[in-house]
């Protein structure tokens, strides 16, 4: 496929996800089975805008590009979205929603309820949050910020899980 | 991106075979297709369930521990779903008309009008003058001429009153009828295996594209339709029909109650010499490179059933009714001003439900053997889902599986605490 005819389809599919209202009535049907599809959606949409561009849209898919091999010139540049911090960053930021640099216990919390549902109770949930705060937090802070999370990630192959091969 | 020659030849082919078609009308012409398989733009693994991805996604965290627990990174695997899916995902494929590798030089079947050059635009503009100038006129004086004469011969057929005779003369009347609507479409249908050709008092089933699948599978032999009154022109029609050979047209209220549908469609079909009935099991008109869900009614009831395959080439133009997008008149125009409508029609051996195997099983297996013949994709989704949400089930499902895996574990942890609790004591 030319990337031209790649990019058309982009299109369409962005069009899906064009009105952040459109929320709570999802047009894509396989996302309304994800737990956590409301949070992917928001994800695109930089904080306090209601439309999504096309550039904007690229920058997120470009998170899930495999990491590329290590160039000279790139050293100059800042962090890419792509390398494993960009998709740690992304992971974080799906926990971290007001963008405080931290994840709080509540935060933690909602993500939990998402994921779980109804199949666990509150207090099971309320375990499982505070047992995961114990063993990240390591400044006793009880939130967990960006380098804890990337530290309590640093054994998890992201080159690979969070990495989506577009194009045969 | 458009190749020249395939479209001029096309072109010039297709001409050709018109001309000779409607000059010629029992010369039953044959043409070599391809079958197109949907294309994705991802290219999947073999898709792992919810446990095994997540085993995964932990094994390389904690290979210290045997016990699989809460991490954060659990969040990436429900995260590189989702973008999945938002890229490329089965059903809006479904419901959306197809693609084409080389331009038909129909503007409808593109995005945009490519700007390839003079030659092109004029070829384009030579196109549309026949296609709106030449082939649409003719076609809506076969397709009016057609309807009319079989409004009037059925409704007389229906006056007879020896009741063989009527059947018979009936039978004829309604083979001419589809015979002209097939040829003012320029429909070149080729029939595969016509001794699988289903027999009275038993049930079709076939995958839906367009309202015009009805003509396709009538023109060979006459079947037995089930579908809701209707007013105006298409409720004459549906009248005129009743009066020579026998159908199942519903109130409205009717459809409510599924049962009454039931035990009708079952009274005819018990009849071994009636018409056998086509139904569409899927519900709702699917894009043709994709069999959705069939619903179960139709197989519950117990005869023997016969499933059909269609499978249009959408090079000469887009069968696919989007009807949330243009309405029946809108469609029946786009298809009389396409090139043609070319089909292949496979007739599948007899099945029957087994022993021990319930209606949705049955269901599944003749859509497999539907879907591999046409070489059509094999989904589980309902075809209701052109107009409505999912259900939360779905949603449930997934937290079910992940949830699972956490509360096993969390059984264990509570009770190692328990017993860490109890060895101070003991101290």
């Amino acid at each position: 496929l030319s990337f031209l005819e790649c990019s058309w389809r982009f299109c369409g599919r962005f069009k899906a996800l064009w009105m952040k209202a459109a929320l709570p009535d999802f047009k894509i049907r396989e996302l309304t089975e994800n737990p956590i599809g409301g949070r992917i959606i928001a994800a695109f949409f930089p904080p306090e805008k209601e439309r999504l561009d096309f550039p904007s849209f690229v920058r997120i898919l470009a998170h899930f590009r495999p990491i590329g091999k290590n160039r000279s010139r790139d050293r100059a540049q800042p962090e890419q979205a792509n390398s494993r911090t960009g998709k740690l960053k992304f992971a974080f930021e799906l926990y971290d929603q007001d963008r405080d640099g931290k994840i709080s216990r509540e935060e933690l919390l909602q993500v939990l309820r998402a994921m779980l549902g109804l199949q666990v109770t509150e207090e099971q949930l309320r375990s499982i949050a505070e047992r995961a705060i114990q063993e990240a937090d390591l400044d006793g802070d009880g939130a967990i910020s960006f380098d804890e999370f990337k530290k309590s990630l640093e054994k998890v192959d992201m080159e690979h899980k969070m990495n989506i091969r577009f194009l045969k | 991106l458009p190749k020249m020659d395939y479209v001029f030849l096309n072109f010039c082919f297709f001409s050709i075979f018109y001309a000779y078609f409607t000059i010629s009308p029992y010369h039953h012409i044959t043409i070599f297709l391809l079958l197109y398989l949907a294309k994705g733009i991802l290219s999947k693994s073999k898709p792992l369930s919810v446990q095994e991805n997540m085993q995964e996604l932990r094994s390389s965290a904690h290979s210290r521990r045997s016990e699989p627990q809460f991490d954060m990174g659990d969040v990436i695997y429900f995260c590189r779903k989702g973008v999945e899916s938002i890229i490329d995902d089965e059903v809006t494929k479904s419901f959306s008309a197809q693609e084409l590798e080389s331009w038909n030089l129909l503007t409808r079947s593109i995005r945009r009008f490519p700007h390839r050059g003079l030659r092109l635009t004029l070829l384009w503009g030579l196109g549309v003058l026949i296609r709106y100038g030449i082939l649409l006129p003719l076609r809506v004086i076969l397709a009016v001429t057609g309807i009319f004469l079989f409004v009037i011969l059925s409704t007389s057929v229906g006056f007879l009153p020896n009741s063989k005779l009527r059947f018979f003369l009936g039978e004829k009347v309604h083979l001419m009828g589809y015979r002209f609507c097939v040829k003012s479409l320029t429909a070149f249908i080729t029939y595969h295996n016509s001794e699988n050709r289903p027999k009275n008092g038993s049930i079709c089933v076939a995958n839906h594209t367009t309202p015009l699948d009805v003509i396709i599978l009538a023109n060979d032999r006459c079947y037995s339709l089930v579908g809701q009154v209707h007013r105006g022109l298409l409720g004459l029609i549906q009248r005129a029909m009743v009066k020579s050979s026998p159908h199942i047209w519903f109130e409205r209220a009717e459809v409510k109650d599924r049962h009454l549908v039931a035990k009708r469609l079952c009274d005819h079909a018990a009849d071994k010499t009636k018409q056998p009935i086509l139904i569409f099991p899927e519900g709702t008109c699917v894009n043709n490179t994709s069999v959705m869900m069939f619903k179960k009614g139709s197989f519950e009831i117990g005869c023997t059933i016969f499933p059909v395959a269609i499978k249009y080439d959408f090079r000469f133009g887009d069968a696919y009714w989007n009807s949330s997008k243009f309405g029946l008149v809108h469609h029946l125009l786009r298809i009389m001003s396409s090139w043609a409508l070319v089909c292949s029609v496979w007739y599948l051996p007899p099945m029957n439900r087994e022993e021990g195997e319930d209606a949705v099983q049955f269901a599944k297996r003749v859509k497999a053997a539907l879907a591999a013949q046409a070489g059509l994709a094999d989904l589980t989704w309902d075809g209701g889902l052109k107009r409505t949400k999912v259900k939360d089930a779905f949603k449930e499902e997934q937290q079910r599986l992940y949830s699972e895996i956490l509360l096993k574990v969390h059984q264990t942890q509570k009770q190692e605490k328990c017993f860490e609790d109890e060895t101070p004591e003991g101290d």
